[in-house]
């Protein structure tokens, strides 16, 4: 499965890397909804550490869809958030 | 999963084919693709020919450098038998050095003409699937055509029944209003009879002023007639002596009327 993390690039994971990535993605996911902004940014580097360790990252020009997508590294609990209201990325 | 992973990728690709979906028109995204790929035919056709050019620019050296080779050799032969072995050895030493650049050349000629083979061969390949590509190309065209016609019937057959509602509702509304209106008349005519609204027209009258006129309009015809009586009474007296022309009977006449003016 290809990975971007916004703002890097992709990487690609085996599928078996995922039962721990979902563990940490989930985690993230709480904390961002119970507004635990040191408990968030704690968790959102140590998810994409992991996806920095476990997968190969994708040439600058390669044109493959990502399946995931993982906030920027300095990205804050708001404004994921706002990437996730109803609104999302783009406006409009 | 549900974790934020998922959904960022989901919002994303959502809003990514919303975004394509508002600025494409795949006609156009499907002619833009064919001149790729016709742009990249013509790169690669482009290749065969510089290594073509540069196949046959070898042969050119080869034979040059086999011309000098037998040149050399007959120097040597020469040499030898006017008993200069001397310089038949030194003739033979480059001809050795010579055979060994042109072997080098016949190698990077065999490899030039296998690359080129093999690179005319890619371009046919590439040249058979864009052609394949234009006709799907046209075959989505027209089905995307066809299908966006077929929307726009359908659009206009809504709009027409759309409009059709509205003519019928304006129809309905026009009888409302006529029915309205005659009604309103009908209510002002008897409140006008009534008396209870004015005339501003003043073409009406009301009723003690239309027995006035009545009455007046009478006496004048009565009053009318008794002239008109008089005259010819009077006339058939002094039409006479008017035409003989007596003075005096003309100044008695406007007597009489004086008279006549003050009863």
């Amino acid at each position: 499965m290809i990975v971007r993390i916004m703002g890097e690039g992709q990487v690609k994971l085996a599928d078996s890397h995922f039962t721990e990535l979902n563990k940490l993605d989930d985690e993230l996911l709480e904390e961002m909804e119970g507004g635990d902004e040191p408990g968030f940014r704690r968790t959102l580097h140590a998810l994409l550490d992991k996806v920095r360790e476990l997968g190969d990252p994708l040439p600058d020009d390669a044109l493959e869809p990502s399946e995931l997508i993982l906030p920027a590294p300095d990205a804050t609990l708001a404004e994921v958030r706002a990437m996730l209201s109803d609104d999302g990325l783009i406006p409009g | 999963m549900s974790g934020v992973m998922k959904r960022m990728g989901m919002i994303f690709r959502a809003k990514a084919n919303k975004a394509l979906d508002r600025a494409e028109d795949p006609r156009e995204t499907l002619d833009y693709s064919y001149q790729k790929q016709l742009e990249l035919l013509q790169k690669v056709r482009r290749g065969v020919a510089d290594v073509a050019t540069s196949r046959k620019r070898l042969e050119l050296q080869l034979n040059q450098l086999q011309k000098q080779s037998s040149t050399l050799e007959d120097q040597g032969r020469k040499a030898l038998a006017l008993g200069r072995e001397d310089l038949a050895r030194e003739a033979l030493s480059r001809r050795a050095a010579l055979q060994q650049q042109v072997s080098d050349l016949e190698t990077q000629h065999q490899t030039l003409q296998g690359e080129e083979e093999k690179l005319t061969l890619a371009a046919q390949r590439l040249q058979a699937k864009v052609d394949a590509f234009r006709t799907r190309k046209e075959t989505i065209k027209a089905t995307y055509t066809a299908a966006e016609a077929q929307t726009r019937i359908g659009e206009a057959f809504s709009g027409i029944s759309e409009e059709m509602g509205d003519v019928g509702m304006a129809i309905q509304r026009a009888e409302d209003k006529t029915a309205q209106l005659q009604a309103r008349a009908g209510a002002i005519d008897e409140l006008l009879a009534s008396g209870a609204l004015d005339d501003s027209s003043g073409l009406a009258k009301d009723d003690i002023q239309s027995e006035l006129d009545r009455l007046s309009g009478g006496t004048d015809v009565e009053l009318e007639l008794q002239r008109m009586k008089a005259e010819l009474a009077g006339g058939s007296s002094t039409s006479k002596p008017a035409i003989e022309g007596g003075q005096g009977q003309s100044q008695a006449q406007s007597k009489d009327v004086t008279r006549f003016d003050k009863q």
